[in-house]
This record gives structure tokens, C-alpha cells and sequence, in this order.
């Protein structure tokens, strides 16, 4: 059967990672390369990189970025942030990546994802979902509503009804990120992962909210999540990729454990 | 020499990225004179079956694809690569090129294990069960698992070619092994060490 999927993220800006990681005693702020390859190495599955970098003018250094990782590892990885049209999305896909994702981007402009999907395939379109939870309403009745611009945004968008819009589009993935368990590391918000995973039929990466192995063996049993995404448990060398697949396989959830 | 057919079909770079890593020398061509010149041939491929199809009968790859395979030589299919080496696919209601008799199929749109709705494409880890060995999997860990992304799978009509199998929701062809062919439903390029072995192992490879 199909294993659960373990996918770091890495924030990237100018080229830089934005949070310290920690390897092997040294601390590294620097090249987002060798933190991917040091993933690899360690058992990810897939990594995904999030460009942060706020001026367009220098975006090419992602795509240098994304070329030297493409060259480094041997799984797939997406990338994500400064989507925001076809052209965008071809320069990292010829650079390397297998996916890219798009966020804000969509909400603006759903044609986004059906031309992605025709020009690359859906399994290269991942939809980023910031999703906030609000008192349930007649234009938000699933209790989760969609915020943009890093969460700064409320566009009154329903999160369930966004993500099978999503997948009608084409898009051929969900990357469910809950603002509300963000950085907290008290585990995902599984009753929203839960709604999402059960109501569209490709697969969905729960993100926001790890910090313990048993957050992620909930995520991917009671919040039916294909995959999780993990940040700050890992980068600050809290756990290594290998102690949580370890972890996993002892409750009984297959993941890759030969690599 | 190895080639790699270029035909309009995504992933022929990251093969490329491969066997640059492994060290191995290629070129990438869709020239039938300078495949010609090769000693071993990978058909790699993203995509969709009609127009992959379609490219391949405008530029004769397909005869060409025949005579290599009449003459012995290895070649190696990769997703989509492998799917169109049947003699038909579902997809698009394609007639493919026919080394290996059989059919591409859909995933049923219920597809289900232990009463979990499974979601297609199959997109993820996924181990091969192998029927046999072959020198192409040589040194590839049993516990190994690859990288798939499809939603069709290949269904050969002599089960004797199909020496590995997957699970997911139905057990599926995940390898078909036929005289000098070898072809996977995964994308060995992506499937870290394991992957990479396998690329190693087909370079080396000498069909007898």
C-alpha cells in the first residue's frame, strides 16, 4: 500500500533560509541546497520550498536555487510563493521542480489552476489553502474561511467549498495550512484536515501545527491527511525525519523507511 | 552511449539530472539517426497518452521503437514510456506501439482498501513486489519503495512479463520485463538510491 508522505518545508527568501537549521552541531542559516540534500539524506519524502522573498526583481535567485536543488536530490519537490501566472510556473518547473503551488495567486485568478493543469498536468498544480476557522455563516457555513496575503486577507471564501473548487479546476493536490495551529506545535487542526481529506478525491498535505511525532500519527489517521508537513521539529533538530518515521511505524502507519 | 527519446513528454530532464549524478554520459534526442548510435534507449514520460502518441507517429519513433526492440537491444519504459509500449491505452482511447501485448487501464473511480476511499492519481511511495529477480533490480534493497504519479496502469496480457506488482486498492503491474526491454510504473529518477541503483543497473545491463 501507498506510504504516508514526511515533507519538510524550507522558507526561502533571497536565496537564504529564513529560520536556522541545525545540523550535526552546526548551525546554518545559509543555503537552502544543503538543507534539502541533508533531508534527502535523512528519509523526506518530497520537500517543499516556500520563496518569500518580497521584490519580483529578485526572484531569479529562486530559480538558481531551485535548479541546484534539482540537481542535488532525487525526490520530488515543489515550490511555492510568487506564483502568480503560467509563465511563472514554467520558469520553476524547467528549472526542476515537480510542483508548484499557488495560494493567493488562485483565489485571485482560479483560471490559474486550470491553466496550470493543461499546461503541465494536474499532478504539477498544488492549491495552498490559508485557512482561518470563524463562527460558521450563510457564506461560510463550513466554519472555515479562506485568508490570503499571508493571512492578513479575509476574502469570505468558504475553505470546503474552495478546495472542490480547487480540485474541479484541476489542481492535483491540497496543501492545507490551519493560521490558527501555525507555529503553535500543538499538534494540526484535525477536524478541519478531516472535512478537506474526506470531501475531495486527490490528495491532501496537512501543514501548520506540528511540533511532536504524535501529531503527525493523528494528522494522518483521525485527520485522513495523505501527508504532513513539518518545519520547526525538524529544523531545530528536535527530531530527526528518521525518529518520527520510526515513531509512526509504531502506531502501525506505513511510511518509507528503506532509502 | 545511453539516449533518451525526447518526445514533448515532461520529465526527460530530471532522467537526464540522473544520470549526470550516476556519471553516465547521454544525449537527448527525438533523431532516429543519432538514436541509432546509442547502446542503450530510455523512453521516459509525463503526460498524456494521444498526444504523446501522436508525436511519436509524426516523427516515426514508434517504427523506430519496433526495430530497436527487433533487434535486441535494451530499452527501458518509465511511466508513461512504459504505458505506451502495450498495444492500447484506455487513455484517451489510444492505439500505442504494441512490444508487449496488452492494455493500459484507468484505476477504478472506487478504488478502495480497507474501506478507505483511495484517491487517483496514486501519487506517492509505493513498494514493488518482485516476482523474480532481474539484473535491472540488482542490489535494490526488497524494503525499497519508488515514486508513483499516474492514474493508468499497465495490464500485460502474458502475466509471464510482469515481474513486479503494487498495491493500491488492486494489485497492479508495477514492472514488465520482456526479452530486452525492462519497463516501470514508477519513476525511478525520483525514487532517491534505489531509483538511481536502477538506472545504474540498465546502463550496465546486457540483454542476452
Amino acid at each position: 500500500m501507498i506510504s504516508k508522505r514526511i515533507i519538510p518545508c524550507l522558507d526561502v527568501r533571497d536565496g537564504k533560509l529564513t529560520k536556522g537549521i541545525k545540523f550535526k552541531g552546526n548551525v546554518d542559516i545559509g543555503d537552502p541546497v544543503e538543507a534539502a540534500r541533508e533531508y534527502y539524506e535523512q528519509g523526506a519524502d518530497e520537500i517543499v520550498f516556500y520563496d518569500i522573498t518580497a521584490s519580483s526583481d529578485r526572484r531569479d535567485i529562486m530559480i538558481d536555487v531551485v535548479r541546484r536543488v534539482a540537481e542535488t536530490i532525487f525526490i520530488p519537490f515543489s515550490v511555492g510563493g510568487g506564483i502568480r501566472n503560467l509563465d511563472d510556473m514554467r520558469r520553476v518547473i524547467d528549472a526542476g521542480a515537480e510542483k508548484v503551488s499557488v495560494n493567493s495567486a488562485a483565489v485571485e485568478n482560479p483560471r490559474i489552476i486550470a491553466q496550470g493543469a493543461r499546461a503541465f498536468g494536474s499532478q504539477c498544480i498544488v492549491l495552498g489553502m490559508d485557512v482561518k476557522k470563524v463562527d460558521a455563516s450563510g457564506k461560510v457555513p463550513s466554519g472555515y474561511e479562506i485568508v490570503i496575503h499571508g493571512g492578513r486577507t479575509y476574502t469570505g471564501i468558504d475553505a470546503l467549498w474552495w478546495a472542490k473548487e480547487a480540485e474541479r479546476l484541476g489542481a492535483g493536490e491540497i496543501c492545507l495550512n490551519s493560521i490558527d495551529a501555525d507555529g503553535m506545535q500543538t499538534g494540526y487542526e484535525l477536524t478541519l484536515t478531516a472535512m478537506i481529506s474526506e470531501n475531495v478525491g486527490i490528495p491532501v498535505i496537512a501543514s501548520g501545527g506540528a511540533g511532536k511525532p504524535e501529531h503527525l500519527a493523528d494528522v494522518l489517521t483521525k485527520g485522513k491527511a495523505d501527508a504532513a508537513l513539518i518545519a520547526s521539529m525538524v529544523h531545530y533538530r528536535t527530531y530527526t525525519i528518521f525518529e518520527i518515521k520510526q515513531y509512526l511505524a509504531g502506531r502501525g502507519i506505513k511510511t518509507r523507511l528503506f532509502w | 552511449m545511453i539516449a533518451i527519446i525526447d518526445y514533448n513528454a515532461g520529465n526527460i530532464t530530471s532522467v537526464a539530472r540522473a544520470l549526470k549524478d550516476i556519471g553516465q554520459e547521454f544525449i537527448i534526442t527525438n533523431d532516429t539517426k543519432e538514436l541509432d548510435t546509442a547502446s542503450h534507449v530510455i523512453f521516459p514520460g509525463v503526460g498524456a497518452a494521444g498526444e504523446a502518441m501522436a508525436y511519436l507517429r509524426q516523427k516515426k519513433l514508434d517504427d523506430w521503437l519496433k526495430k530497436w526492440f527487433a533487434a535486441g537491444k535494451p530499452l527501458m519504459g518509465i511511466c508513461l514510456g512504459t504505458q505506451i509500449i502495450l498495444d492500447y491505452s484506455e487513455e484517451n482511447d489510444t492505439t500505442c506501439i504494441g512490444l508487449v501485448a496488452g492494455a493500459t487501464k484507468r484505476f477504478p473511480d472506487h478504488t478502495a482498501s480497507g474501506g478507505e476511499r483511495l484517491k487517483i492519481p496514486h501519487m506517492g511511495w509505493n513498494s514493488v513486489k518482485m516476482r523474480c529477480s532481474h539484473p535491472v533490480f540488482e542490489n535494490v534493497p526488497a524494503g525499497a519503495e519508488f515514486y508513483f504519479v499516474h492514474s493508468y496502469y499497465p495490464s500485460p496480457a502474458d502475466s509471464g512479463v510482469i515481474i513486479g506488482t503494487t498495491d493500491y486498492g488492486i494489485s497492479f503491474c508495477s514492472v514488465i520485463a520482456k526479452d530486452n526491454i525492462v519497463a516501470m510504473q514508477f519513476h525511478p529518477e525520483k525514487s532517491g538510491r534505489p531509483g538511481l541503483q536502477i538506472l545504474k543497473n540498465f546502463c550496465a545491463w546486457r540483454p542476452s
